[in-house]
């Protein structure tokens, strides 16, 4: 009656798995694709009706943007990846809710029983997919970091040797048992990195895991009018997850690229999840 | 009533595991949710600009539940 956690196998292509999750992950990125085409080849001065809507979307994602960068200029620098995760993770939130769906699928046997394989499934209840995400946007953000505070400023936070010598200069004991400390805050820093990429990816995979089976299952009760509400509920999900995600990437990133003081380190916002 | 095995064990200890990690983030997503909900009540121009910070809050706290997701999957 539920799907199983991993994403199963379709067909494959010689060592190439072709999962389920994939194959959704795939037709939302054409989607994505074929709207980007068709309005790269009528951009305009006066915008048509597709450039419109695609401008108000851009004008209200930099809009939630600057709340978090409190700057333009950052925000439209950021904006083709943390606007790209928020797109994706939409549609594919949204592409999910189709019908066909976790419906639509091929018997196998699997366990020595007849299973129904869907042919459909959510993109973003494969864990593989959200934790590259993560990944992604974790390891930009160290990237970012690096080049715009500077390599030893960034590795800083994490190895506080820098803040060390600083110390041990001044001779100052108080000073040197504050360092000694904040080396070990920078063992807790480089946990809360890896963190940052478990809590990112199973948030996202877990809201989106959980509905699919909770749709699955009202539907398998009632099959009429019952699973509507909770369809709505997911339509709400969808969104508020892709916005989550992305703002938290922007999160990160604008945290890395802000340069850390000695005093608001423990307050900073990277630190405090 | 023969005495617990391994796994069966294992099992509760997944249960209790995430039904006791979940009342912590649950209280603060709540109290998150009711501090913005007031403050809403309070100022109505305010929504657009308490809503971010309010999904950010919200997200930070469920990261906590996430971790004991990740402890009951591992186990």
């Amino acid at each position: 009656m539920s799907a199983p956690i991993a994403a199963e196998t379709i067909l494959q292509i010689s060592s190439l798995p072709i999962t389920n999750a994939q194959i959704n992950a795939t037709l939302a990125l054409v989607v994505l694709g074929i709207v980007a085409f068709c309005l790269k080849r009528s951009i305009k001065d006066v915008p048509g009706r597709l450039q419109n809507a695609v401008e108000a979307i851009l004008e209200a994602l930099l809009d939630v943007f600057d709340q978090v960068t409190n700057d333009r200029k950052k925000s439209k620098r950021y904006l083709p990846l943390v606007g790209t995760l928020f797109l994706f993770i939409l549609l594919s939130n949204w592409m999910s809710l189709l019908p066909g769906t976790g419906s639509i699928g091929v018997w196998h046997l699997i366990h020595g029983e007849n299973e129904l394989v869907p042919l459909f499934r959510p993109a973003m209840s494969d864990l593989n997919l959200t934790a590259a995400m993560a990944l992604i946007s974790v390891i930009t953000a160290n990237f970012v970091g690096m080049f715009t505070v500077g390599f030893f400023v960034h590795w800083n936070k994490f190895i506080q040797l820098g803040t060390l010598w600083k110390a041990l200069k001044t001779m100052n004991f108080m000073k040197i048992f504050t360092a000694v400390i904040e080396l070990a805050v920078g063992v807790i820093e480089m946990v809360s990195e890896i963190a940052k990429v478990v809590s990112l990816s199973l948030r996202l995979f877990g809201n989106i895991f959980a509905g699919e089976i909770l749709i699955t299952v009202i539907a398998s009760l009632a099959a009429f009018i019952m699973p509507l509400p909770f369809m709505a509920l997911e339509i709400i999900v969808g969104i508020v997850q892709a916005t989550v995600f992305s703002l938290l990437t922007l999160v990160y990133l604008t945290a890395a690229s802000s340069a850390p003081h000695a005093e608001e380190e423990s307050v900073e916002v990277a630190a405090a999840h | 009533m023969g005495q617990l095995d391994a796994e069966s064990i294992k099992i509760f200890t997944k249960g209790i595991t995430i039904a006791i990690a979940t009342i912590a983030p649950a209280m603060a997503i709540g109290s998150i949710v009711s501090k913005a909900m007031e403050s809403i009540g309070r100022n109505p121009e305010a929504t657009s600009k308490l809503f971010v910070p309010m999904l950010l809050g919200a997200a930070f706290a469920e990261a906590i539940a996430i971790y004991a997701l990740v402890v009951v999957f591992t186990l």
